[in-house]
């Protein structure tokens, strides 16, 4: 093993086209556990119209050597069409959503909804103690918005974990 | 494309329909409720034949001879529950070992399914590390699809075991049935043939080399015969040395002045210092094992590796090579063997002929030596008893499987093997108990030939019911079991690496494995004393039955050469014989690099 591949780590972001059958997710899951992996977040939904394909958007830190075995491990499972790195395969979009409660009362409760205003976060629900924010954006932006409302009542996060896409027309 | 057929078959029979277009002969089982549907209708034909077993892992064990010893696929028949529990360490050891097979499990009513019903378990949850790919088939019109999806991943790309959980209903309920799909798979489409630019520059590698070498592995074997044969052919185009793991021996003839012997742990001298002293390795159809590699980052220093694999996930996984082929081994080398004669380019043929001199100062060590006294009483050594093997079965077409352990390793030193498919042994995972159930197959796939388990007598009785299955069938297989009293790996690793503290290593207890054998109607021979060990091996070969050859060998005798866990390959540990050259370790191959 080559020391200055062990050294740099990098966080990958690889979209999985998968054909939609039972067990598929947990092939993935399995693979990633039985080899010592780790995921950072993963997402997956059907994304066909009749529901035969389901796109998995894995986030995984590890060494280049890592990075590249997960991808080749991946593309060996017999229901998987497609492993794309996009953080290789060039600009990628890379987003998030989070539903984010904040409970509190008085100037911290203003200062809650001026920030969420700024960060463009959505309310989506409110009483007059509680706020459900709903963010969309690149994972550090939610990082950093969940950074500020910690301390003005943040009392539960709900992330989905990232979707991604390729820009300009490139498809996986 | 698909051609359904409009009849009112069970799921069953629709099930032996499949296996019979997927030209299933045989299939190694074990009866139970869940698949008992499944018995029913293979009694009520003749054109498939079913090997009872004795214990579910055997079934798999004894489908993992058949298909490496026929490149077929083995198919397994097994019950739900603890019939598929039973099945997992067989076919985690075909996964590791790449075999082709498919597994058939019962299981509970579709209904029923994740109520916790009598003989359930999540087989598919269970397996799904255990095998290539596994399928639950839910719905009549999916089974004979599925069956024979089954079989084309099992035998294409890397080849693996695949299972089929088969509900009970489904297999009774009417089901259609669909012919195997022509097209290519969905999203399953293994990369066969290889890159043309990389075949070249591996070419021009190869032969600008001062110090080349073939590593060769299982691949080679799986790719079938002709592989064996290019791969003999492109050896002597390039005349460089040639090394094979314990996977790939027999793919080329040991016979050959180019061949080396084993590389790894156990392998020769000149193997081994040949790999750590190459510049340029052309790996084929090996997987870098920690086995064969020994300390990685002392591994083979220096040297460009071209590495032929069929899994992409094998490349830059233990070692980064400087040219991967994504390619199946047969394809590789005829590519190769093409690319090479179309080349102009002169190889450095002084050069070549000085890695030769090395190789044979090397070779002059004899890092296989023992010493056999020959006087009346005295006692067999254990590498002695294997080379009169080889002696004395050599002139037949002879088939070996082994259980795991030193007997295994002496095995793969001093048997020699000259063709593929002959030697079967379980390489990655190192199942003790595989040697037996293995030769049932072999020996279901060729009644006339030779086939003998060579054995210790700590493995053996890991599946030892299974003469039970050589008796029912006749199969005339040879068991020889070194008998040393021990466990003797685990003993050797305790003398070598703890102390020499014993622990739970010794074979107490053991029956007599002559009256054993007699009592499953097989024929029990034993040798004492070298006096005994031709005439026993002589009177084994010539018995047309079942027959258990005790071989009494020296219960103290370690397998060497030996580089031990985390050490280099030029860090090998010779044995007793060459105590007097400096411990055996040696800088030699470091020189080189």
């Amino acid at each position: 093993m080559n020391a200055t591949m062990q050294e740099s780590l990098r966080a990958a972001t690889i979209s999985v086209l998968v054909e939609n059958e039972s067990g598929v997710l947990a092939r993935v899951i399995g693979l990633f556990s039985g080899r010592g992996y780790n995921i950072d977040s993963l997402t997956v939904a059907p994304v066909d119209d009749d529901r035969r394909r389901s796109r998995i958007t894995i986030v995984a830190t590890g060494t280049e050597m890592v990075i590249e075995q997960i991808k080749a491990q991946l593309d060996r499972l017999v229901p998987v069409y497609r492993v794309a790195d996009l953080s290789r395969e060039g600009p990628h979009l890379a987003r998030e959503l989070a539903l984010i409660k904040v409970v509190g009362a008085g100037e911290k409760r203003a200062e809650a909804l001026r920030l969420a205003d700024a960060f463009r976060a959505r309310v989506i629900d409110a009483t007059t103690e509680s706020f459900v924010f709903e963010l969309t954006g690149a994972t550090d932006k939610l990082d950093a918005f969940l950074d500020l409302m910690r301390p003005l009542g943040l009392v539960e996060i709900s992330r989905t974990g990232v979707a991604a896409i390729a820009r300009g027309t490139r498809t996986i | 494309m698909n051609i359904v057929t409009q009849q009112s078959a069970s799921g069953a029979e629709i099930l032996l329909r499949a296996l019979k277009e997927q030209g299933v002969e045989v299939i190694f089982g074990y009866p139970g409720g869940a698949v008992l549907p499944i018995y029913d209708a293979l009694f009520q034909q003749n054109a498939i034949r079913h090997i009872l077993v004795r214990h579910e892992q055997a079934a798999v064990h004894a489908a993992e001879g058949y298909a490496r010893s026929t490149g077929k696929t083995g198919v397994v028949l097994v019950t739900s529950g603890p019939g598929a529990t039973n099945a997992v360490t067989g076919l985690v050891d075909a996964l590791m070992d790449s075999i082709p097979l498919v597994c058939l499990t019962g299981q509970v009513p579709t209904h029923l399914i994740g109520n916790d019903a009598f003989q359930e378990a999540d087989t598919t949850g269970i397996t799904r590390q255990a095998t290539k790919h596994n399928y639950l088939v839910k719905r009549a019109e999916d089974l004979a699809r599925v069956v024979h999806e089954a079989f084309h991943v099992a035998k294409t790309g890397r080849p693996g075991p695949v299972l089929v959980d088969l509900p009970k209903d489904i297999l009774i309920n009417p089901a259609p049935y669909t012919e195997a799909a022509k097209g290519p798979h969905r999203s399953y489409r293994p990369r066969i043939e290889p890159d043309a630019t990389r075949i070249a520059d591996a070419v021009a590698l190869i032969k600008g080399a001062r110090r080349p070498i073939l590593y060769t592995g299982g691949g080679v074997i799986n790719a079938g015969p002709e592989a064996a044969q290019l791969l003999t052919e492109f050896a002597g185009l390039v005349g460089a040395p040639v090394t094979s793991t314990l996977m790939g021996l027999g793919a080329f003839p040991a016979a050959n002045p180019q061949f080396l012997g084993m590389l790894g742990m156990h392998g020769t001298y000149e193997a081994n210092l040949a790999m750590h002293g190459c510049d340029v390795m052309l790996n084929l159809g090996a997987r870098f094992d920690d086995r064969v590699t020994g300390r990685l980052n002392a591994f083979a220093p220096g040297s460009k590796k071209i590495h032929v694999d069929i899994d992409p996930s094998n490349i830059n996984k233990n070692v980064i090579v400087d040219m991967p082929i994504v390619a199946d081994a047969r394809a590789a080398l005829r590519a190769l063997i093409d690319a090479w004669k179309s080349d102009p380019t002169r190889q450095d043929h002084a050069a070549l002929a000085h890695w030769w001199q090395r190789i044979e100062s090397w070779r002059r060590k004899d890092s296989l030596k023992y010493t056999q006294s020959v006087s009346p009483g005295a006692v067999i050594k254990p590498q002695h008893a294997i080379k009169r093997l080889w002696e004395m079965t050599r002139e037949r077409d002879t088939f070996v499987t082994t259980e795991v352990g030193q007997h295994q390793m002496w095995a793969a030193q001093h048997y020699r093997f000259e063709k593929p498919n002959r030697w079967m042994t379980s390489g990655g995972l190192g199942t003790m108990g595989y040697g037996l159930p293995a030769a049932v197959g072999v020996q279901t796939a060729y009644p006339n030939a030779l086939v003998i388990d060579i054995a210790g007598e700590a493995s053996i009785l890991m599946n030892i019911q299974e003469l039970g299955t050589l008796a029912q069938y006749r199969l005339p297989v040879k068991i020889f079991i070194l008998n040393n009293e021990y466990m003797g790996m685990v003993r050797q690793w305790q003398e070598l690496l703890h102390g020499g503290r014993y622990s739970e290593s010794y074979s107490a207890a053991l029956p007599d494995f002559v009256k054993l054998a007699e009592s499953f109607h097989a024929v029990g021979l034993r040798a004492k004393t070298i006096d005994d060990l031709d005439p026993v091996i002589a009177e084994m070969i010539a018995t047309d039955r079942p027959v258990i050859a005790d071989i009494c060998v020296d219960p103290r005798e370690n397998c060497f050469p030996m580089i031990p866990s985390g050490a280099a390959h030029n860090e090998m540990i010779l044995g007793p014989e060459h105590e007097d050259e400096a411990a055996g370790i040696t800088d030699e191959g470091l020189v080189l690099v």
